[in-house]
């Protein structure tokens, strides 16, 4: 007799959430690494590599770290350094340590596949980080968290658990795609001449090839595009799978699943969150926004985005935690996480 | 057969021991032939090969335990050796048949020593030996236990001797760990090695799971036919987290840790996505002292608050019961033949290794005058600590040993040395013998169970008699052969 109410555990839960959110990391970081290299201006390398860290908020943690603005540093602190939590190698320790509390709810594949990612992420060298190998090393980890995503999407049964899997997931990819517009938009203002128009359109591309969007965006747009049509694109097509609202949508959706399928009604918090959010992106137009300034919207849009976030959290993670700050475990910096955003 | 075996195996020699293979046995029909001359076909290169490709798929499985140092976390694998160790079908026999036994004389004597306490007030084991005993909980007095089963899942080791006769060597009545790899081994072997097994009829190993939770069902409270039952681990650092995990799925059950379990009015619950879920049984791979800080360890941050309480209510059932400690103890394992005959009215039906108890006078005087051929044991240690193999001692570790042993005679026993039986391992100098141990497991709800085999170790250096995993050992797959194991005849 099948058991329909077989309850996932919230720490579980949780799990899935963070699981999906430190694969899209990897590949996010891979894709801007990848578009930083095949895109800087000679002369102008470091400039375009300390972008990275920008995008990422890590000025800080850059700096403590004791690397100094330049390429190999910026590149090693990603690539390398076990010791930056935002490095591939914390991201897909961190996944893979979910992985191993939630390996009764995943299939062989998918935790064989992460095993052996881990593996190869684990053994990337300095020398992997030259010349064209870079290029070579950033396929291959994209490469290696689609085979995740594909592998999951295959076997992963499609009860609760996949559903927090994709929230995590979605939050995480509307995050990438808000930083990187912004860091990048801000970073070409103001306009000018027509030969820095020629350099922002190299930009443009970049962010576009970055958001794995550039070749639907090309038939998309009439060929002489302009920055709002960036924008739009990246922000709002219904379409594109890295588009802001694209995931936004989607995330409502599977929250008003659990409510409707699973009678979660705890998920209502949430779901007015993300209404809110689409309200967000959709209400205004572009040619406003951009007036009055895009840099202040994604603020909004993001502090929405980490709302969302925390109200998932709220909802379902919550209660699972024990009251002793003193519990020490591999769930730490993900419930530091939700609280910082909660707050 | 020893023909074939001399030409196949010109540099292969057991020695004085047992071998596994070798010996020559009845019912074992043309495998021990069939292994030889197939291993000869596979030829040396091409299993080296293959038994690397099977240690990549572990690996890459993550069918590992975790040895943590500092801060770095190394995954290992049980290394395994792709030659089988083969059980007949009446070796098999009696060896079920032992662990039964042994199993419901644990019981009973838990149930007694909880209880009334007849075994000791008749003089058959000393009282101190069992109410002085560290692992004593007196929590568990005067509660009785659904079915009269204290240890649902045992694990008991063992050996054999130069002359081929099975031995118990200890038994384990805690949270007995590598069942898992029993199952594993035999998946790896009949993906990595078909062509080894074609045409012999095992007796299968893949029914662990579901009598697992059906044990788990008939001890759950109030006769509930389908209770919530979950695995209580410790978590990811455990060195057994894997066996966890495989359990869990093979039960199907939800792998929970302390800290997913409340206990609100004397009733466990766990925390779900959905709220609170009642929960009714408990399979805990956490030891005693981790299970409450309310009632043992304070500090314990792996257990449950109340925990001991909800049971205690008879609101949960929780395996294996607690206090089963003080049955696999060295200095009771002694009194087990006593014990067995006690309860059950049987002579063991598998023999102790010979034990001398230092706290009897007779046990004392033949240790003392022998000390240079036994190997001595403090009782209240574990991990072969304060051991002392008097045939490979010096003058002063044997003067060391007598005198620890006159300052506290109850505290020691001595056995003679058993010569471990051995197998055909792959080595790196070819296929060579290497000593060996069994661990079957028994399952326990209202009856008993075994899985057919159970976990062989093996020691991968020559001469060592060390298996323990912790310590380079690896395992095999064990084979019992079915009753009509060759049925289907030699495959073309």
């Amino acid at each position: 007799m099948m058991r329909f109410d077989a309850s996932l555990l919230a720490r579980d839960a949780e799990g899935l959430f963070w699981m999906a959110r430190y694969l899209e990391r990897v590949e996010n970081l891979a894709r801007l690494i990848d578009v930083t290299q095949s895109f800087e201006s000679p002369g102008f390398e470091s400039g375009a590599w300390f972008g990275l860290i920008r995008i990422n908020a890590d000025e800080k943690n850059f700096a403590d770290r004791g690397f100094s603005a330049d390429a190999t540093h910026v590149k090693r602190f990603y690539l390398l350094d076990r010791g930056n939590p935002t490095s591939i190698q914390s991201n897909l320790e961190d996944a893979r340590t979910n992985a191993r509390t939630l390996r009764p709810l995943m299939s062989t594949e998918m935790w064989r596949q992460i095993n052996v990612f881990h593996r190869f992420v684990s053994n990337i060298t300095p020398a992997d980080l030259e010349g064209d190998a870079l290029s070579r090393l950033c396929n291959r980890l994209k490469d290696g968290v689609q085979a995740h995503t594909g592998i999951t999407e295959g076997t992963l049964y499609r009860d609760q658990g996949w559903y927090f899997y994709e929230l995590g997931r979605l939050v995480e990819r509307a995050d990438q795609t808000t930083r990187m517009l912004d860091i990048k938009y801000t970073a070409m203002l103001p306009q000018g001449s027509e030969e820095k128009r020629v350099a922002e359109l190299t930009q443009w591309n970049a962010v576009l090839r970055a958001a794995a969007g550039y070749h639907a965006f090309r038939r998309r747009v009439r060929a002489s595009f302009t920055a709002e049509d960036v924008v739009h694109f990246l922000l709002r097509d219904p379409s594109s799978p890295r588009s802001v609202l694209l995931c936004v949508r989607r995330a409502e959706s599977h929250l008003d699943d659990l409510r409707r399928i699973y009678g979660l009604s705890q998920a209502d918090d949430a779901l007015e969150v993300a209404e809110y959010l689409r309200e967000l992106l959709v209400e205004k137009p572009l040619g406003h926004i951009l007036a009055t300034g895009l840099h202040d919207y994604l603020d909004v849009v993001q502090i929405h985005i980490q709302k969302l976030a925390a109200a998932i959290g709220r909802a379902f993670f919550r209660d699972w935690r024990p009251a002793d700050p003193a519990f020490e475990g591999p769930e730490q910096s993900q419930s530091q996480t939700t609280t910082e955003l909660s707050a | 057969m020893n023909e074939l075996f001399r030409k196949s195996w010109p540099d292969y020699d057991p020695g004085r021991f047992f071998c596994e293979l070798t010996a020559r046995r009845s019912g074992a029909g043309p495998v021990p032939e069939w292994l030889i001359q197939r291993l000869a076909g596979i030829g040396l290169e091409a299993l080296r090969t293959r038994a690397k490709g099977a240690e990549t798929d572990l690996i890459d499985l993550g069918v590992t335990f975790t040895v943590y140092s500092d801060a770095t976390a190394i995954d290992r694998i049980l290394p395994f050796d792709c030659i089988p160790r083969v059980l007949t079908h009446s070796e098999w026999a009696l060896l079920e048949r032992a662990c039964i036994q042994r199993v419901a004389a644990l019981n009973a004597f838990l149930g007694d020593i909880y209880g009334a306490g007849h075994i000791v007030r008749d003089g058959v084991i000393p009282a101190e030996l069992v109410y002085g005993n560290a692992n004593y909980r007196p929590e568990m007095k005067d509660f009785p236990v659904p079915h009269g089963t204290y240890v649902h899942v045992c694990g008991i080791d063992i050996i054999r001797d130069e002359f081929g006769e099975f031995r118990v060597l200890e038994d384990n009545a805690r949270t007995p760990s590598g069942v898992s790899y029993v199952i594993e081994n035999r998946h790896l072997m009949l993906r990595t090695f078909p062509d080894l097994m074609a045409g012999i009829k095992l007796r299968p190993v893949d029914d662990y799971g579901r009598r697992l939770r059906a044990a788990m069902t008939e001890i759950a409270p109030g006769g509930d036919d389908d209770p919530q039952v979950v695995l209580l681990s410790p978590g990811i650092y455990n060195s057994a987290y894997f066996e966890h995990v495989f359990l869990a799925r093979e039960m199907g059950v939800p792998l929970v840790q302390g800290s997913d379990l409340l206990v609100e009015n004397e009733r466990v619950f766990m925390r779900t996505i959905a709220g609170l879920r009642p929960v009714h049984t408990i399979y805990r791979r956490l030891n005693d002292d981790f299970l409450d800080p309310a009632v043992f360890r304070p500090e314990s941050m792996l257990g449950v608050r109340g925990l001991i309480g909800a049971w205690k209510a008879g609101n949960v059932a929780i395996a294996n019961a607690v206090g089963t400690g003080v049955a696999d103890d060295k200095a009771v394992y002694a009194y087990m033949p006593r014990i067995i005959k006690y309860y059950l009215g049987e002579d063991a039906l598998i023999k102790n290794v010979e034990t001398h108890i230092c706290r009897e006078h007779e046990g004392l005087a033949f240790t003392l005058d022998n000390l240079d051929k036994l190997v001595t044991k403090p009782v209240g240690e574990s991990g072969g600590y304060g051991i002392t193999i008097g045939p490979r001692a010096s003058k002063e570790e044997l003067q060391t040993a007598r005198a620890s042993i006159l300052a506290d005679p109850a505290n020691w026993i001595s056995q003679p040395m058993i010569g471990l039986s051995v197998a055909p391992t792959l080595a790196e100098d070819g296929i060579g013998p290497r000593h060996l141990d069994l661990r079957p497991f028994i399952v326990t709800g209202r009856d008993s169970w075994v899985l057919p085999g159970g976990l062989t170790r093996v020691a991968m250096k020559r001469g060592s008699l060390i298996v323990n995993s912790s310590q380079g050992g690896g395992s095999k797959d064990t084979w019992v052969l079915a009753d009509d194991f060759a049925s289907a005849g030699e495959p073309a």
